[in-house]
Parts: structure tokens; C-alpha cells; sequence
């Protein structure tokens, strides 16, 4: 297992990764910016949980990776939902949708 | 399904683990390269954009290792790990991998090939026989009377009509004939077979057909016969028209109807059949009488086949309720008679019975050799291991797992005994061609089918064997190594002078392991080849030197009167030979394929219990045949000139004979009445054998040929001269007398009963090489371990040496040392081999189980072994400067 960062909740990492390649296939770095920017620069994405987040996730077929060019004429790896990570994706939401709203009433409860 | 995905990708990353390192390390490049690139733009220098994007970045080959865990099987990755350094130490230490492989592969290679050889015997005997899985032998017998007895012909049709539960009986019972074509005769073993013979069989003839139903059927009504591929070949040159031709055989026309396919021999091991003749023409080989209609004529030997998913038990309780009610329709005849049937390896009347005990033995050696191999590779293991500890402690100290050191261990002796295997199998495939080659039939007519398939029996021992023995090998080191103190065995390991008094106890306990071991097996090894030898040595009791010839006066049509004056005439040309010292006649020569004489007797002085069974075998024979045969008279006379139709009837009787019915008083001059006839005992003989050599004594005796004439008699001459170089004279002397006969090629006893004993001799043969085998891989597993030893001595040999000690008293020290060990392994070893010995009990024939030879031999050579596997390394060491031995 990639060892987490305390600051991001075990297990969720994946399914941020998924969440960021929603609309557009993105490559390492821009995954983890972009990651960095929606959550309003609270997650910080550690390369070395990325990327061997990443393998796992190809490796399951969630994302599906392709050679492409960068906005700056690099090559780099990009990767795409696939319809199964797609499915995966929503999945995770509606369960950690769940999950946080009992959290929630647990902290809250008197 | 992604759990199925991950999997599949994983294993083909696993596959194309190169091509994905190399893109996995692009990626991450690429990573960097765009890290550096956004801090240049915020205004970093080319260097500082760099490192800072590398410490951002973190340890790249940390991520990659931690990135590859999820993408490949780990466990495969590290299998192959394993294997590469599995692969990579034994290379780095050759001597040893070779040794270990070689003892391995002629071990499991052996037995490999014994087991093939073995159950082609004993399970599928017969090649082309279809489902000898259902294929029986017919076991006859009567209470009270020890041993098989034959089946008379009304009781076998009894027992094939009333059975439900099986698919067929036949009956196969072998006979031999003289078969002239052309101007040469040739004795031929033949078998005299139930018209369904080659239908039950499931054997396709090559040429023409099998048998039609009708004719088993009549008395002497059928002369037919189908020939083998060899006699098509060798005495009809392979005519491709044979089918009609007809052929003289026992004084009758046959002719010939079928040819059997190149391989098939018959069903009777050891023998390769030359023709079948259908139950019909049974009086035609038979010269004792017409049987086909006595119920009380026991002549009838032959298998059964049982439907499929019929066991032998159910068809056993079958076949002895069919006896039941023969006994109660027969109660003078049948009484006490049973049938059953044993698996072919049992079979009553073929050389299948006589050679277990002999296979068995066989079986002993090849599992001592593979039991001498195992010790030799795990001895040598243990060594290693010990030489490997300083290693294994390192690994450790650096944080591999035990469980991972086991495995890895484990994976380095798997690769050793898969080499192994598969050079075993290898070895085993050759051996097995080469038995075919090594040992051709010695005389013609003998038969082993050696090319059995080395089917999935054999490989799944021989795969069991190799994976046991890894586990052996594998764990004894891998656990030892697994317990060691880390921080002590460093200290020790590393920089001690004598290494402990630990190890070097160790090292002795290896030595006095392997000599006793070595010391035990050697002496069960030598046990049993000498056993085999005295199978092969034991005398018939009588002088197989003896010349067999005779004329085939049957073929020729000579009625008894004629035969008589022939062979008289015969023998007294015979005797003026130069060279000859005696000749005689006798209706059956020892150990022949015919059927000895059988008849109840009554006896003058004796008086047979209700239920014995007075009928013994007799052979007719001539005068002078004890002189000839070299057999003693123990008592009284032999066979006189005299002693003929005019004459009283006389007859001798053997040892047994005598003790049995005449215990307490002189058998001479005593009666017994055979067929309304009188016979006055006037000799007692010596025991023989009189069929095989493993018979046990049985009551047995003579009758005068003169006063029980037949036409068709055996020559037997006792000569300086070989066959070869009589044959003309007595072609000369036959053809003086009648020159339309052809007279039979002349040949040695010791051929016929080489005919008989050629399976065992096989064994024996067989059992000598492995003994041999024994012997090299024992005293290999001994220099291994002696020399392994010797060497790990040598920091303190140097010590000596450096300290004053001069060559000469290293080479004492070791010597001396190496040879208190051995002894000492002797003396346990020798004491094991004394209690485990007994256990080879039956195996062993006319062999003590302390037999001194075989414990010297073993002595002799484990010193000798042990000597120069000390003195070489010794001198190595002795040789050696003193101060590169301090540093090794």
C-alpha cells in the first residue's frame, strides 16, 4: 500500500484522482495540481503516493493511460476514465457522501 | 471483474516487466522536467529549478519500487529473483552444483528406468494385448495339495459357461516342437491356445486369420496354425503367399492360416512364441494322451478377462461358487478343487512368478541407490550450508525476512532437483533404450519386451521422489540457517582463527553421518548382488554341458517299432563318436517346454491318506542317463542296457521320493504300481531341479525308455566337443540310418535352461550395474564430504604449519584424523547394518544377512575412499604457504 500523507484520508486518494480526471485526461503533475487547486489548496498530493496510485488504478482498468504532448511541447503520459472508472467514480461519492454525513451527525450529536 | 483486470495486467507487466521500467522511468522524468520548468519560470536559476524540483519530487527509485509492488506480482518477481540467485550460486560453485546434480540424476534416472523396466513386467506384460487391466491369470488348485494345478478341459468349458461376470477365458498352455522347413529343424516353443485366443486378446493378425469357434472343437480335427512374425520372417523368408501353406508340425499336416503382428510374442513371459495350434490338435503336442474329454487331466493353463468394473474379489466368489457345485457334481473328481484368479504379475505357470522375488530385489538396489544419492545431495547441502552460514547471517543482519530466506533457499534446491529431474528422466529414457540394446535374447525364443512406455505411473514416482527430496535438502539447511544468532555468528564467522569448536563437531558429525550411512547401504547392496549371483550360480544339480540332438522321426512318420530299432541303432553309432563319453535317450530333456509324464501310483508299503493325492511326475529315459547327466546315485543302480521290454520293470526314485513314502526303510527293492503295473525300485537319484531352478523340492521319478517306448526322443550326449563341431557327425550318423530325416541342430542344456532363467539373468545383470552405481555414488558422497571437510581445516592447518609443523605431520594429522572418523562411522554403521540387514530377510537367497564378504567389501572400500579423500586435500593443504592459509 502507498503510504499516505496523514493530512488526506486514508483511501480517498484514489478517488480524488478519479474526481480530477473527470472532464480532461491530465498527466502526473497536472493531476496533483489540480487536485491542489479544487481542494483550495488544502490536499497536497505527495509524487509518491501518486504515482504508485496511479499504476494501481491502471492496473484495476479505472484509468487508462496514453502518450500525448503537454501544453509546453513535452511528451508525457496522460490519463483518462475509462467507463469503469466512470461507474467507480460515483460510486465513491455517493459512499463518501454517506460515510461523511454519519461522521457528521456523530461529531454533532449532543 | 477489476480484481480479474488487475490481475491479467499484472501478469503481463510481469512479462514486459523491462519495456514498463523503461516508461515508468520516462514518466516520472517528464515530472521532473515540468517541476523544473514551472520553477524557472518563477524565477529560479537552471540548477536551483532542478534540485528543487528533485527534493519535491522525492526518491524517484523509492516511488518506482513502491510503484512496481502495484503493478506486478510480488511474488513472482521475487521467484524469479530467487531462481536468477539460485542460478547464479550454484554456478558460482560448479563442483558442487555438478556433483549434487549428477548423484540426483542417476538416482531418480535409475529408477526411473527400473520402475518402466518393472512395471512393463509385471503390469502390461504383454505388448499388444488390448486392457491387460482386466486381463487375469487362471489359478487352479487342490486342497491339500501345495501350489497351482492345472485345469482339465471340461472343468475350464464349466467354468466359461456358468460365469456371468466375465468377457472371456482362454487358455494358452505352452508346449515346444520341432519345426523342419527346408533342411532344418528347429525346436520352437509353441502354445496350444482356445480358439477365441487372438479375438479375447484384442490382437490383429498381420496376415490371414485368427481361429473360427468350430475349431477348438474335435478331436485332432483341426490342424491349423497361426505363426509368428519372427517364424514368417526367419523360416519362411517373410512369402507374402504363406496363407494355405501347409506345414509339418508333431507328424501333422497344419496349415497355416494366419501370421501374428511383428510384436506380439505370445502371453508367456520370457518367451517369444513361434506358432499357436487351437485347442483341437491338443493330442498332437501332447504325448501323453488325448485330454480334451478327462476331467481329471490337469493340463490347461490360461487368463481371463473380467468385465469392465468387475473387481477380482466379486469374480473370485464367483468362480468358487461355480467350484462348489462341481465338487457336488463330480465329488470323486472335483473334490477340494477351486479356481481363482490372481493379476499377471502372480501368474502361476510363467517366469512372471519365479521373478518377483528377483524384481524385488532389483527394486531394493535401485531404492538404495536413490537413498545413497539423497544422502550424498543433502550431506552435501548441510555442508554448503554451513559454508554459507557467514552469508546467510549477513542477509539477515540486513533485514531480509527469515520466511524470504527459506524461500530463497528452497527455490536454489528446487532449480537443483529440477535439473536434476529432468536429467533423471533423461537418463532413465536412455537407460531403457539401452537395456534393448544391451541385452539381446541370448538364445533364440527367449523374449523380454523391454520398450514398456514410460507412462504416467512411472513419471509421477520419479516426480514424487525429486519433489520430496527437495524438501529435504531444501528445509534441513534453510531451518539451520534460519536459527542462527545474528550478533554471535558474526563475531565468530568473521574473524575467528579455528572457527568454533562448534562447527568442526558439526563437521565430524557430517563425516561420521555419510561413512555410516555409506557403510549400511554398501552392505544391503552387496547382500543382495550376492543374492542374485547365487540365483544365477545355482546349480540345476545336474551338468548343463550336456549336447541335446535328436531327429524328428514324428514329422518323418515312424510308428514305435521302427522308432525303437532307430534310436537303438542311433545310440550305439552315437557312442563310437569320437569325443563322445556317453550318450542316452530321455522322452524330455530337463527344463524342457514339454510336460513331464504324470500318473497315480499305488504303493506296497505306504498308505495314502483319504484325501492325498498320489499323482507324480516321472520323465522315460535310457541307460546310462545319470552317468550322462552327472546326477548321483544315491543308492542302488541306474538304468541298465538290460532293462528293457523283456526285463522286470523297474524304476529309480529321487531323494524326495524316498523319504516321503519309504522313511524309515530302504527304498530298493520296494514296489509301486503304476497303470496295473508293478515297478521295483532299484535306484535312488539325487534331487534335481527338473523345470526351473526355483522350484522347490518336489517327489519325482524314473521309468526305463526301453520299457515305456515313445517315438519322439531327445539325444543327450555328454562331450569334450561343442555342438558345432559334433553336428556334422551326428548329421552323418542320422542320415546313415534314415537320409530323409532332418536331424535337429545340436545345442547345450545350459541354453535351455538359459531359456528358462533369462529373465533373472536379466535382473542379475541389472542388479550388478546398480550395485556398481551404489558403490561410485557412495564413495563420490564420501570424497565430497571428506574433502569438504579437510578444506574447512585448512586456517588451522596453516596455523601448524606457520608454527613449525612440516608437511609430513599435516599429512598424519589429517590422516590420522580423517581415518579415526571413518572407523568410527564403520563401527555405527556396521552395528545399524547388522540389525537393519535381517530386514532384507526373503529377498536374500542362500545369502546370511551378516554375510562377512559383503560387510568386508563395504569396510574395504569406505577406507579406501576415505583415505585418498583425505590425502588429497591434505596435500593441497600441506602445499599451501602458510600465510595465504591464515588469510583465507
Amino acid at each position: 500500500m502507498a503510504k499516505e500523507k496523514p493530512d488526506l484520508v486514508y483511501g480517498t486518494l484514489d478517488m480524488l484522482i478519479l474526481k480530477a480526471l473527470q472532464h480532461d485526461p491530465r498527466h502526473g503533475l497536472a493531476i496533483a495540481d489540480r487536485i491542489h487547486q479544487m481542494s483550495k489548496d488544502i490536499l497536497r498530493v505527495e509524487q509518491g503516493s501518486l504515482y504508485p496510485a496511479l499504476y494501481r488504478l491502471e492496473a484495476q482498468g479505472l484509468i487508462k493511460a496514453e502518450w500525448g504532448v503537454s501544453d509546453n511541447n513535452r511528451k508525457a503520459r496522460y490519463y483518462k476514465l475509462t467507463a469503469a472508472g466512470r461507474k467507480q467514480l460515483s460510486a465513491e461519492k455517493e459512499h463518501w457522501v454517506r460515510i461523511t454525513k454519519g461522521i457528521d451527525f456523530v461529531l454533532s450529536g449532543a | 471483474m477489476p480484481r480479474l483486470r488487475a490481475w491479467f495486467s499484472r501478469l503481463f507487466g510481469f512479462f514486459q516487466k523491462n519495456r514498463r521500467d523503461v516508461e515508468m522511468a520516462d514518466e516520472m522524468q517528464t515530472h521532473v522536467d515540468l517541476l523544473t520548468e514551472r520553477n524557472i519560470a518563477s524565477g529560479m536559476s537552471q540548477t536551483d529549478a532542478r534540485n528543487a524540483a528533485l527534493r519535491e519530487f522525492g526518491g524517484v527509485e523509492q516511488i518506482k519500487e513502491t510503484a512496481r509492488e502495484q503493478r506486478v506480482w510480488r511474488w513472482a518477481d521475487e521467484f524469479v529473483q530467487d531462481v536468477r540467485f539460485g542460478a547464479r550460486m550454484l554456478l558460482r560453485t560448479p563442483g558442487f552444483s555438478i556433483l549434487a546434480i549428477l548423484c540426483l540424476t542417476l538416482g531418480i534416472g535409475t529408477n526411473a528406468a527400473v520402475l518402466s523396466w518393472i512395471e512393463g513386467i509385471l503390469v502390461r506384460p504383454y505388448p499388444l494385448v488390448a486392457h491387460q487391466d482386466r486381463m487375469f491369470a487362471l489359478n487352479a488348485t487342490t486342497r491339500g495339495t501345495p501350489g497351482y494345478t492345472g485345469l482339465s478341459y471340461p472343468e475350464f468349458l464349466d467354468y466359461q459357461k456358468n460365469s456371468t461376470l466375465f468377457e472371456s477365458f482362454m487358455i494358452d498352455r505352452i508346449m515346444g516342437t520341432s519345426l523342419s522347413v527346408g533342411d532344418r529343424a528347429e525346436r520352437v516353443p509353441g502354445g496350444i491356445v482356445s480358439a477365441n485366443y487372438f479375438d479375447a486378446l484384442g490382437v490383429k493378425l498381420l496376415l490371414g486369420r485368427g481361429f473360427r469357434p468350430e475349431e477348438g472343437e474335435g478331436r485332432n480335427a483341426h490342424p491349423v496354425t497361426v505363426i509368428s512374425y519372427r517364424t514368417w520372417k526367419d523360416r519362411y523368408g517373410g512369402d507374402p503367399n504363406i496363407i494355405g501353406r501347409l506345414q509339418y508340425l508333431n507328424g501333422v499336416q497344419h496349415t497355416i492360416i494366419g501370421v501374428a503382428p511383428e510384436r506380439f510374442h505370445g502371453t508367456f513371459i520370457g518367451y517369444s512364441f513361434g506358432f499357436w495350434v487351437p485347442t483341437s490338435m491338443q493330442e498332437t503336442f501332447d504325448t501323453t494322451g488325448y485330454k480334451l474329454e478327462d476331467r481329471s487331466a490337469r493340463w490347461i493353463e490360461g487368463f481371463a478377462f473380467l468385465k469392465p468394473g468387475v473387481t477380482r474379489q466379486q469374480a473370485n466368489a464367483e468362480l468358487h461358487a461355480i467350484s462348489q457345485r462341481l465338487e457336488k457334481d463330480y465329488p470323486e473328481i472335483n473334490r477340494g478343487r477351486d479356481l481363482s484368479i490372481v493379476p499377471l504379475w502372480k501368474t502361476p505357470f510363467n517366469q512372471a512368478g519365479n521373478m518377483t522375488s528377483t524384481l524385488a530385489i532389483t527394486l531394493a538396489v535401485v531404492f538404495l541407490v536413490l537413498l545413497i544419492a539423497c544422502a550424498n545431495v543433502s550431506n552435501l547441502l548441510l555442508a554448503r550450508s554451513l559454508l554459507r552460514r557467514h552469508e546467510m547471517t549477513m542477509r539477515l543482519a540486513l533485514g531480509a525476512g527469515r520466511r524470504r530466506l527459506i524461500k530463497q533457499l528452497f527455490t536454489e534446491s528446487l532449480l537443483l532437483s529440477l535439473i536434476a529431474a529432468a536429467g533423471g528422466i533423461a537418463v532413465a529414457y536412455w537407460c531403457r533404450n539401452a537395456l534393448v540394446l544391451a541385452f539381446p535374447s541370448p538364445v533364440a525364443g527367449t523374449i523380454i519386451d523391454l520398450s514398456g512406455k514410460m507412462d504416467w505411473r512411472v513419471l509421477a514416482v520419479s516426480a514424487a521422489i525429486c519433489i520430496g527430496s527437495t524438501m529435504l535438502f531444501a528445509l534441513m539447511p534453510a531451518l539451520q540457517a534460519s536459527h542462527v544468532d545474528l550478533s554471535g555468528a558474526l563475531k565468530t564467522e568473521g574473524g575467528g582463527v579455528a572457527g568454533g569448536k562448534g562447527r568442526s563437531r558439526l563437521r565430524s558429525a557430517l563425516v561420521l553421518i555419510q561413512v555410516s550411512l555409506s557403510f549400511v547401504l554398501l552392505a544391503g547392496a552387496g547382500l543382495l548382488l550376492q543374492s542374485a549371483q547365487q540365483i544365477q550360480n545355482a546349480s540345476p544339480g545336474f551338468s548343463t554341458d550336456v549336447i541335446v540332438t535328436g531327429a524328428d522321426l514324428f514329422s518323418a512318420g515312424y510308428k514305435l517299432e521302427r522308432a525303437k530299432s532307430f534310436h537303438t541303432q542311433l545310440l550305439d553309432r552315437v557312442r563310437e563318436i569320437p569325443g563322445v563319453e556317453s550318450a542316452t535317450l530321455a522322452r524330455l530333456m530337463p527344463f524342457s517346454y514339454g510336460v513331464f509324464s504324470e500318473a497315480r501310483l499305488e504303493f506296497d508299503a505306504y498308505q495314502p491318506a483319504p484325501d492325498e493325492i498320489t499323482s507324480l511326475s516321472y520323465v522315460e529315459i535310457g541307460e546310462d542317463y545319470f552317468k550322462t547327466l552327472g546326477i548321483p546315485i544315491v543308492a542302488g543302480r541306474e538304468f541298465q542296457r538290460a532293462d528293457d521290454e523283456n526285463a522286470l520293470p523297474v524304476t529309480i526314485v529321487n531323494e524326495t521320493m524316498a523319504a516321503k513314502y519309504w522313511p524309515e526303510k530302504d527304498p530298493i527293492g520296494q514296489r509301486i504300481k503304476m497303470k496295473d503295473r508293478w515297478l521295483q525300485i532299484v535306484g535312488v537319484a539325487k534331487n534335481v531341479n527338473y523345470d526351473t531352478k526355483q522350484e522347490p523340492p518336489r517327489s519325482f521319478f524314473y521309468v526305463p525308455v526301453r520299457q515305456n517306448f515313445v517315438v519322439s526322443n531327445n539325444l543327450l550326449i555328454r562331450t569334450r566337443q561343442t555342438p558345432n563341431a559334433l553336428r556334422n557327425a551326428l548329421a552323418r550318423e542320422i542320415h546313415a540310418l534314415d537320409s530323409t530325416l532332418a536331424p535337429t541342430a545340436p545345442f547345450r542344456v545350459q541354453e535351455q535352461v538359459d531359456r528358462k532363467g533369462y529373465t533373472q539373468q536379466l535382473a542379475a545383470t541389472l542388479i550388478a550395474l546398480f550395485g556398481a552405481m551404489a558403490l561410485f555414488l557412495a564413495a563420490i558422497g564420501l570424497y565430497a564430504v571428506m574433502s569438504y571437510s579437510v578444506s574447512q581445516t585448512t586456517r588451522e592447518l596453516g596455523m601448524r604449519m606457520a608454527l613449525g609443523a612440516g608437511a609430513r605431520d599435516i599429512l598424519r594429522l589429517v590422516l590420522s584424523r580423517g581415518l579415526r572418523l571413518t572407523i568410527a562411522g564403520i563401527v555405527i554403521g556396521g552395528i545399524v547394518a547388522l540389525l537393519l540387514t535381517r530386514l532384507l530377510g526373503d529377498l536374500l537367497y542362500k545369502v546370511s544377512p551378516r554375510d562377512p564378504l559383503a560387510f568386508s567389501i563395504a569396510l574395504i572400500v569406505l577406507i579406501a575412499v576415505a583415505l585418498v579423500s583425505c590425502f588429497v586435500p591434505a596435500l593441497r593443504a600441506a602445499r599451501v604457504d602458510p600465510a595465504r592459509a591464515l588469510r583465507v
